[in-house]
């Protein structure tokens, strides 16, 4: 283990590396690009063996990484926002042609207006893509989140595509102390790929033809029973990383503070850190209130939330992205996950930080106790400006 | 007795769902000819998803990887990636898609692959139009055409375009080997597609497939009609090889461009000064290709 002061980008990178990527097709889009550089930078110093294809766009990125997965090399690549959505048709082919390619992503809004910093709108616009969806908090979630997601994607009862998204320049361009474990520990935990069996030279067969009425729905079937085992792969692979690091993030929903909590709010990416020293602050004020952070989004951690919601009267969902025309997307799957539970707790949406707008403590202060004290169901807007000040710059 | 230079081994079988008289059948047949078992083949939606045969019977010996419409050069950078960092060195990557999804929407795949130095061999089977999806217009489409989408009626003399010139495109990205090639000359084809084999680095393959239903002839003329092609300098048959053309069949004097439209229903409602009008074109090109084959 060697302790580092690195970024969220470069703990992708790192990641990448000490997976033993065999083959990397990326195209540069900010704030993604450090990731892209630091593994240039490492193949072409010869500390990372792999093939990098530099393609021409995000879509071609997809696509190389697709047909090198396919045939069995273990791939990574990395993107964000417009870029991301470029991809997106390949997203789905990659689920479809269960591709365990893993993907770092870093989270910035989507235009227009244009804008390069965050929100969760370009990855939640590809939740039912088939891709298994992680949110990190810290650079060393960043780093340790990537190695499991190459374990579990690459697992035999799943072999599904994985993203692990880190939130624009809070993450990917904030340095801070990283515990990079050593070859040897990934070694360990993340053994060679297996050969592909349904596509190589010298095999007669079509791998992705087409398929009539007759099959097509029993396909689908396959992936959806893929990422139904997600949740068990999950766990044994955290419970072997930690045998192997020490490190373990607390599963697919980890909670703090929230055994005799009335109200919690339950955030994704970054917005934990600044929402968990709020607890604490609102603890000593005599505030019974608590978090939960929901690192895997896809698949969505039903019996995690149920659980949360079992002994929880007052919920909050922060959403950093927005379904025009419903609520924000992790509201809508926390309330869907709840009814039909015998307690049904109240479960509010917040909509903030979009477009990289700051979350402050005293936004978070204003949520818990309007959690607190309001019934309201209607969507929360939070720190928008009715009427905004805008500066012409001469 | 003459020697048989085409290679006896079939990769390709009976059964294929392509149509009568299919041109794209005859290529891929050639093609895995020239080429062995030793592939791996990117295929994108294209005639050729139908001809194969679907789930779970293939046509092929060979290894298909099926990929999205505007993916073939992407795919195989990833295809090449892929081969090296698992040791399959001596495997020739193949692309294999038509005109749509080569000279309009995986143009920009293929330009990247070229770039790239992709070691791998592109093929572009044309039967210049999206045939796949019912006979509409493709940049590949040649002037003059009738297809679905450039009907020919009060307003329109159907395509009212000139064809785009993969070959143009494809030769400013330096390619290591580039030629075209024609069902119809099956040894100059074979040649070709064995020459390309033994190169290394980005290769491109266009392919003359002509295509009875969507171009209005009937399918026992397909080989005949090929050879019109090629003979009335419409698809004159060349290759470039680091950077220089030559012209692999020539005849002292070319059929006159009216006896290969004559033969098409997508060119019958053509008027003489039309044809007229096309003929001056295929000159105007065939003289431009010798010039080029003359800088040497």
């Amino acid at each position: 283990m060697v302790q580092a002061v690195i970024s969220g980008n470069y703990a992708q990178a790192y990641a990448a590396k000490l997976a033993r990527t065999q083959v990397v097709a990326a195209y540069p889009i900010t704030p993604q690009t450090t990731i892209i550089e630091k593994i240039a930078e490492f193949v072409a110093s010869g500390q990372m063996d792999a093939q990098y294809v530099k393609v021409e766009s995000e879509h071609s990125a997809m696509a190389a990484c697709i047909s090198a997965s396919a045939l069995g090399a273990r791939t990574y690549t990395a993107s964000s926002s417009q870029g991301l959505l470029l991809m997106h048709e390949l997203l789905h082919w990659a689920s479809g042609a269960r591709a365990p390619i893993v993907m770092g992503i870093a989270n910035r809004s989507v235009a227009p207006p244009l804008s390069i910093w965050t929100d969760h709108k370009d990855t939640i616009s590809q939740r039912d893509t088939g891709w298994i969806q992680m949110y990190a908090e810290s650079g060393q979630e960043v780093i340790d989140s990537v190695l499991v997601a190459f374990r579990v994607a690459e697992h035999e009862d799943v072999l599904l595509p994985a993203m692990v998204a880190e939130d624009a320049f809070y993450l990917t361009h904030t340095y801070e102390p990283v515990d990079i474990p050593t070859q040897d520990q990934v070694d360990r935990f993340l053994p060679p790929r297996k050969p592909s069996s349904g596509f190589r030279p010298g095999l007669a067969n079509r791998y992705g033809t087409f398929i009539g009425p007759e099959l097509h729905m029993e396909f689908q079937r396959k992936v959806a029973e893929g990422m139904e085992r997600v949740p068990r792969v999950f766990r044994e692979a955290e419970e072997e990383y930690e045998r192997i690091t020490g490190r373990n993030h607390g599963g697919p929903m980890p909670t703090y503070r929230t055994e005799d909590a009335d109200a919690v709010l339950v955030t994704m990416g970054t917005a934990a850190t600044t929402a968990r020293s709020v607890v604490d602050v609102l603890r000593k004020h005599g505030k019974k209130v608590g978090l939960a952070k929901i690192r895997v989004f896809r698949p969505w951690p039903v019996p995690e939330v149920r659980a949360l919601g079992a002994d929880v009267d007052r919920i909050g969902v922060l959403d950093r992205s927005f379904t025009f025309g419903a609520s924000g997307a992790a509201h809508t799957e926390f309330a869907a996950a709840m009814y039909g539970s015998p307690h049904r707790p109240l479960v509010r949406d917040f909509v903030a930080g979009l477009g990289g707008r700051d979350l402050t403590p005293p936004m978070f202060t204003q949520m818990f106790e309007s959690l607190l004290s309001s019934e309201k169901e209607e969507v929360s807007w939070v720190g928008l400006k009715r009427r905004p000040e805008v500066t012409v710059r001469g | 007795m003459a020697r048989l230079t085409i290679p006896e081994r079939e990769l390709m079988h009976s059964g294929h769902a392509g149509c009568p008289g299919c041109g794209a059948a005859l290529a891929m047949r050639y093609l895995l000819k020239g080429l062995g078992e030793d592939v791996v083949v990117a295929l994108p939606a294209c005639c050729w998803t139908v001809i194969g045969t679907p789930f779970p019977t293939t046509v092929l010996d060979v290894g298909i990887l099926d990929t999205a419409f505007e993916t073939t050069g992407a795919a195989m950078s990833g295809l090449r990636a892929a081969a090296d960092a698992l040791g399959m060195t001596d495997v020739t990557v193949v692309g294999w898609a038509g005109d749509g999804g080569t000279a309009d929407i995986g143009l920009q795949a293929l330009s990247g692959m070229l770039e790239r130095r992709t070691d791998g061999i592109y093929v572009m089977y044309d039967n210049e139009a999206y045939m796949n999806t019912g006979i509409q217009r493709s940049g590949a489409t040649p002037e003059g055409a009738w297809t679905t989408t450039t009907p020919v009626a009060a307003k329109s003399r159907g395509k009212s375009e000139p064809k785009k010139d993969i070959m143009g495109i494809v030769a400013a990205h330096y390619p290591a080997y580039a030629a075209t090639l024609n069902v119809a000359f099956p040894e100059d084809y074979l040649k070709k597609v064995q020459k390309a084999r033994d190169i290394k680095g980005p290769r491109f393959l266009h392919v003359l497939a002509p295509c009875p239903p969507g171009w209005r002839f009937p399918p026992e003329k397909m080989v005949a009609l090929g050879r019109l092609a090629t003979d009335s300098n419409v698809f004159p048959l060349y290759e470039i090889e680091g950077g220089k053309y030559k012209i692999t069949r020539k005849l002292g004097t070319p059929k006159p461009i009216a006896e290969y439209l004559k033969l098409q229903g997508r060119f019958a409602h053509m008027t003489p000064e039309e044809v007229a009008a096309s003929q001056a074109g295929v000159d105007a090109r065939w003289k431009r290709l010798l010039a080029l084959e003359a800088l040497g």
